[in-house]
């Protein structure tokens, strides 16, 4: 298993002169583009990992004329909290990487979706908004930004929810296929990406794939924005390389007493002590959108787990069964088996119902709901019970 | 293109967008679904038809993947079981199961995968009582039962895509997610217009037609009591469809016989009122042609609409109030008939009004908020006492134990059973405006209208929108006005196309002179009160039983009815005279809208 070991990295957040790389990606043809980022091996920074060329290569073999470029700025995983600090340091950044997606779909629209609670970041935003699409004007590009708040439901993080949120529909997620690729925001071909892969893909146009792919491992190109928090005494925004072990991980921002690191957020997955050596942060063993959040011997996994299903049962967008449901009885399940009002082998038929969810819901939520629920209770199965 | 793909080892060749629920069926292999609907747009939300697809991360829902090249499908593995009957487990766990109490026992979709998956000991926790879960009796026309509710939201997309009203919607999210009224107000006080799509379309309880039955046990019962009944033309096509028969089985004759044997003290026909009303209608339509177009009188306003759907005239209540003025001021067939049977009837048979309670067995659920109007009482009492659904008259016919494929036929009664092909059409959509025009065309020119057989087809079939134009030509009389005219006339059902009429004709861009809606798809054949299950084809099949029903009666035209004719000659006087004004005519009033 290749490894890399604990680098920080400042590539994110380095000042750039985002004027040279949009003169530079004027002159490069669509197809220079996403070459680029194919070699690159850049992955979705959102969480789920999607070939971020790919996509855009999908997109622009798309024919209608009408295409979009989605922000997806709707920071909700609990515990992640980058995005807000790429959207406060260095939003040209980002704008500049939907110019570079954009010219290599072949959209002149782009929408950035707020996480409703990051209001407060809108005029600042909007003032470099307007340098910006000043900068295009001088440049010659044909680009337009725009933004769209979301009102705090996580499902609207989903991208396909997410477009129902654009269009003023309720945030439900879509069957698919179609994928946004073919079908996204107002039913034009879209791509879609999270904050710091726009700001990634920046980076890549600026320093040329090759040194952006020399950073990570096979699976996990590149460098990722952490969003540390829990027992730690360093809570806080850090740029790693891709390629570490939970264990060096733990090393770095641990308290000395970390029995768990839940990875991903309550989507994501919980890592014991016991796995810290073994488990690769990243596409090649537990993957994440950034949040890392460490738990020491005072925390009840059972109030942990609790909290996250609380979480998905309130935050559920409730439109399918398994989801919809499912949450209710994983909750209600954990809290009668802890009453000792179900057996605790009550605790095995809700890890097959996790199982279901996994693979019966309709989005990424329901299916999600289950790494957290299976990984505390399958590692911390006497917490629960006791 | 076609695709070609395997499901449960077997090949089938379908068209590209086929899904793979349809390509299954084209296999006649069974894959159970709740959420799915023939009528509406593609949910994929209750997730009961989940199969599996080979190399494939998850499950995929079978009635939302549309199929491709190679694709293997499996429907029946372990792992599809063990997730279907969870699914199963899980609706019902939020579901108040009281099913041996429940109006839907034994015809409740939920029911029947509970049936195939989830017997013996329940999996998981009841979640019932942590929902506070509401039932809203406020709707004279339906009960919107919460607790019954598995959030399939075919409801949901019935009445936003089928009837463009959206009166119910989903709100809030989670577990709190549910089907609500606008601020989750009672039905009676949103904007819903009571046609009870939705209510055809409950896969559960949770919509059920609010039931008189017991209160029409009752008078039936009482001694005192003179019940009279009356049955719309759109029922006697559907009704076998709950008494084991195909779709569009005509079985008029067989439920006159059944109403007679369950004690109904006179069965008479809403044919002869829906006669009644091409008459009322016809002179209303031909005075205002030449009030408009001869007087020039600015009052008078065109195209007129017809006014026989209840739901539709709520619709133009909420929705386009400033065109209150084009309905016609007709009362439906139901209500003239209700007005009559107080009045003439009893006059006729020598009873005291005050013991004649008037039934009226309709396609509709719409019929039972019309019948509570308080502009529905021009006889002096209640016009109508109870509305009953086609559904729940089989309900009585089965209460009764009577053995109803093996009844004899039998005819109406009379006074008021009397009815003629034109009648009977009025269950299909376009049927009142053929009516209208067999009429009105003999009427201004002598002769029949100049189609094949009186069949006019342009009016017929399930176009959501039906245009036609009729020239007349040789009128006599008084009606030489008229010489030449290109009457242009329009028919919608389903009320997302009648929107879209009502848009052309608020645009000024549509110069027609009369309108037909009706409120349900099909018209009155496709009405919420008719049985469950609904779909185009079910529809056709009633549609293609009322054209038969027509072409089988030897009087076909609504003013050649001796019932009718008759109840000028002695009562009424002429068409729009001052007494039919008083009994078969209305008003409307502006509702709200937001």
């Amino acid at each position: 298993m290749e490894r890399k070991g604990l680098n920080k990295v400042g590539l994110i957040f380095e000042k750039i002169d985002i004027k040279e790389v949009l003169t530079k990606t004027f002159n490069m043809s669509s197809n220079d583009i996403i070459q680029n980022i194919l070699n690159s091996g850049l992955k979705g920074r959102g969480g789920a990992g999607f070939p971020t060329g790919l996509k855009w290569k999908y997109t622009a073999a798309e024919k209608e004329l009408e295409k979009y470029v989605v922000c997806n700025a709707d920071e909700g995983e609990p515990g992640t909290f980058k995005d807000r600090e790429i959207l406060d340091k260095v939003a040209y950044k980002v704008y500049g990487g939907m110019v570079i997606a954009g010219k290599a779909i072949g959209a002149k629209n782009g929408i950035v979706y707020l996480r409703g609670e990051y209001r407060f970041l809108l005029p600042q935003l909007m003032k470099e908004l307007e340098a910006f699409h000043n900068l295009l004007d001088e440049i010659g590009f044909d680009f337009k930004i725009r933004y769209c708040l979301g009102s705090g439901a996580y499902i609207c993080g989903e991208e396909s929810a997410l477009f129902e949120s654009i269009q003023g529909d309720r945030g439900e997620p879509r069957n698919k296929p179609p994928y946004p690729t073919s079908s996204g925001v107002f039913g034009k071909p879209t791509t879609i990406n999270n904050v710091e892969t726009l700001v990634s893909a920046a980076m890549i146009i600026m320093h040329g794939a090759i040194s952006y792919s020399q950073l990570g491992t096979t699976d996990s190109r590149g460098s990722k924005v952490f969003s540390v928090s829990g027992d730690t005494p360093t809570p806080g925004i850090f740029e790693l390389e891709l390629g570490m072990t939970v264990q060096e991980f733990v090393n770095e921002f641990g308290d000395g007493d970390t029995k768990a690191v839940q990875v991903g957020g309550a989507s994501g997955f919980c890592v014991p002590r016991k796995k810290f050596q073994n488990t690769i942060i990243g596409f090649e063993g537990v993957p994440t959108g950034g949040s890392m959040k460490l738990f020491n011997s005072s925390r009840s996994m059972y109030n942990v787990l609790h909290n996250y299903l609380d979480f998905f049962a309130e935050e559920s967008c409730g439109q399918c069964t398994p989801c919809r449901v499912g949450c209710q009885q994983l909750l209600k399940g954990v809290e009668k088996v802890k009453k000792g009002e179900a057996k605790s082998t009550y605790l095995n038929e809700l890890v097959k119902l996790a199982d279901t969810m996994k693979i019966a819901s309709k989005c990424g939520l329901g299916q999600s709901v289950g790494n957290a629920f299976r990984t505390i209770v399958e590692n911390f199965r006497e917490e629960i019970i006791y | 293109m076609t695709i070609n793909l395997n499901i449960n080892d077997q090949k089938v060749s379908v068209p590209r967008g086929t899904t793979v629920l349809e390509a299954a069926r084209k296999l006649n292999i069974n894959i159970p679904t709740l959420c799915n609907h023939a009528d509406l747009c593609v949910a994929g939300n209750c997730r009961v038809c989940v199969v599996e697809q080979k190399g494939a991360r998850t499950l995929i829902a079978a009635c939302a993947m549309p199929v491709s090249e190679g694709m293997d499908i499996y429907t029946n593995t372990l792992k599809v079981r063990n997730a279907r009957k969870h699914i199963v487990e899980l609706l019902l766990s939020e579901h108040r199961s009281d099913c041996t109490k429940c109006y839907k026992n034994q015809k409740c979709e939920l029911q029947a995968l509970a049936n195939e998956f989830a017997f013996g000991d329940t999996i998981f926790l009841d979640l019932v009582e942590d929902h506070n879960y509401t039932i809203d009796r406020s709707s004279p026309s339906f009960i919107k039962d919460d607790s019954k509710c598995i959030r399939c939201q075919r409801c949901v997309r019935t009445c936003s895509e089928l009837q463009y009203i959206s009166a119910i919607a989903v709100s809030k999210k989670g577990s709190h997610q549910k089907i609500s009224s606008f601020h989750n107000r009672p039905m009676s006080h949103v904007v819903c217009t009571n046609c009870g799509q939705c209510v055809n379309r409950c896969p559960t309880g949770a919509l059920v037609e609010k039931t008189y039955i017991d209160q029409v046990w009752d008078a039936i019962y009482d001694t005192e009591k003179h019940v009279v009944v009356q049955t719309a033309p759109a029922v006697r096509v559907a009704l076998g469809e709950d008494l084991g028969y195909d779709p569009g089985e005509r079985v008029t004759g067989k439920m006159v016989t059944a109403l007679k044997q369950l004690g109904i003290d006179s069965v008479l026909d809403t044919d002869f009122s829906a006669d009644l009303t091409i008459m009322e209608e016809g002179t209303e339509l031909l005075t205002r042609l030449k009030k408009a177009l001869v007087d020039g009188d600015k009052n008078t306003v065109l195209p007129m609409f017809t006014s026989c759907s209840p739901g539709w005239i709520k619709f133009i209540e909420h929705k386009y109030p400033q065109f209150l003025p084009n309905l016609s001021t007709c009362k439906s067939p139901q209500q003239m008939f209700g007005a009559l049977a107080k009045t003439f009837y009893a006059q006729k048979r020598h009873l005291d009004p005050s013991k004649i309670v008037s039934v009226s067995i309709m396609p509709c659920t719409a019929k039972k908020y019309e019948a509570d109007r308080p502009e529905m009482r021009a006889s002096g009492y209640k016009d109508i006492d109870f509305v009953l659904t086609t559904r729940e008259l089989a309900v009585m016919i089965k209460q009764a134990g009577i053995d109803f494929r093996n009844l004899e036929p039998s005819r109406y009664d009379s006074v008021m059973g009397e009815s003629t092909g034109a009648g009977v059409i009025f269950g299909a959509t376009g049927g009142v405006m053929e009516a209208a025009l067999r009429t009105a065309y003999e009427i201004v020119t002598g002769r029949e209208v100049p189609f094949n057989n009186l069949n006019i087809i342009p009016a017929r079939g399930m176009d959501g929108v039906k245009e036609a134009t009729i020239k007349i030509e040789g009128c006599t009389g008084d009606w030489k006005f008229l010489e030449g005219v290109e009457l242009k006339v329009a028919i919608a059902h389903g009320l997302t196309n009648a929107n879209k009429v009502m848009k052309l004709v608020k645009s000024g861009k549509a110069a027609y002179h009369f309108i037909e809606i009706m409120a349900c798809p099909g018209g009155c054949i496709g009405g919420g009160g008719q049985p469950i299950p609904t779909s185009m084809e079910i529809r056709k099949n009633r549609m293609k039983a009322i054209y038969s029903e027509d072409e089988h009666m030897v009087l076909r035209k609504s003013h050649e009815n001796p019932e009718v004719i008759a109840i000028y000659k002695e009562f009424l006087g002429r068409p729009n005279s001052h007494l039919s004004h008083e009994l078969l005519h209305t008003h409307y009033v502006e509702r709200e809208n937001y």
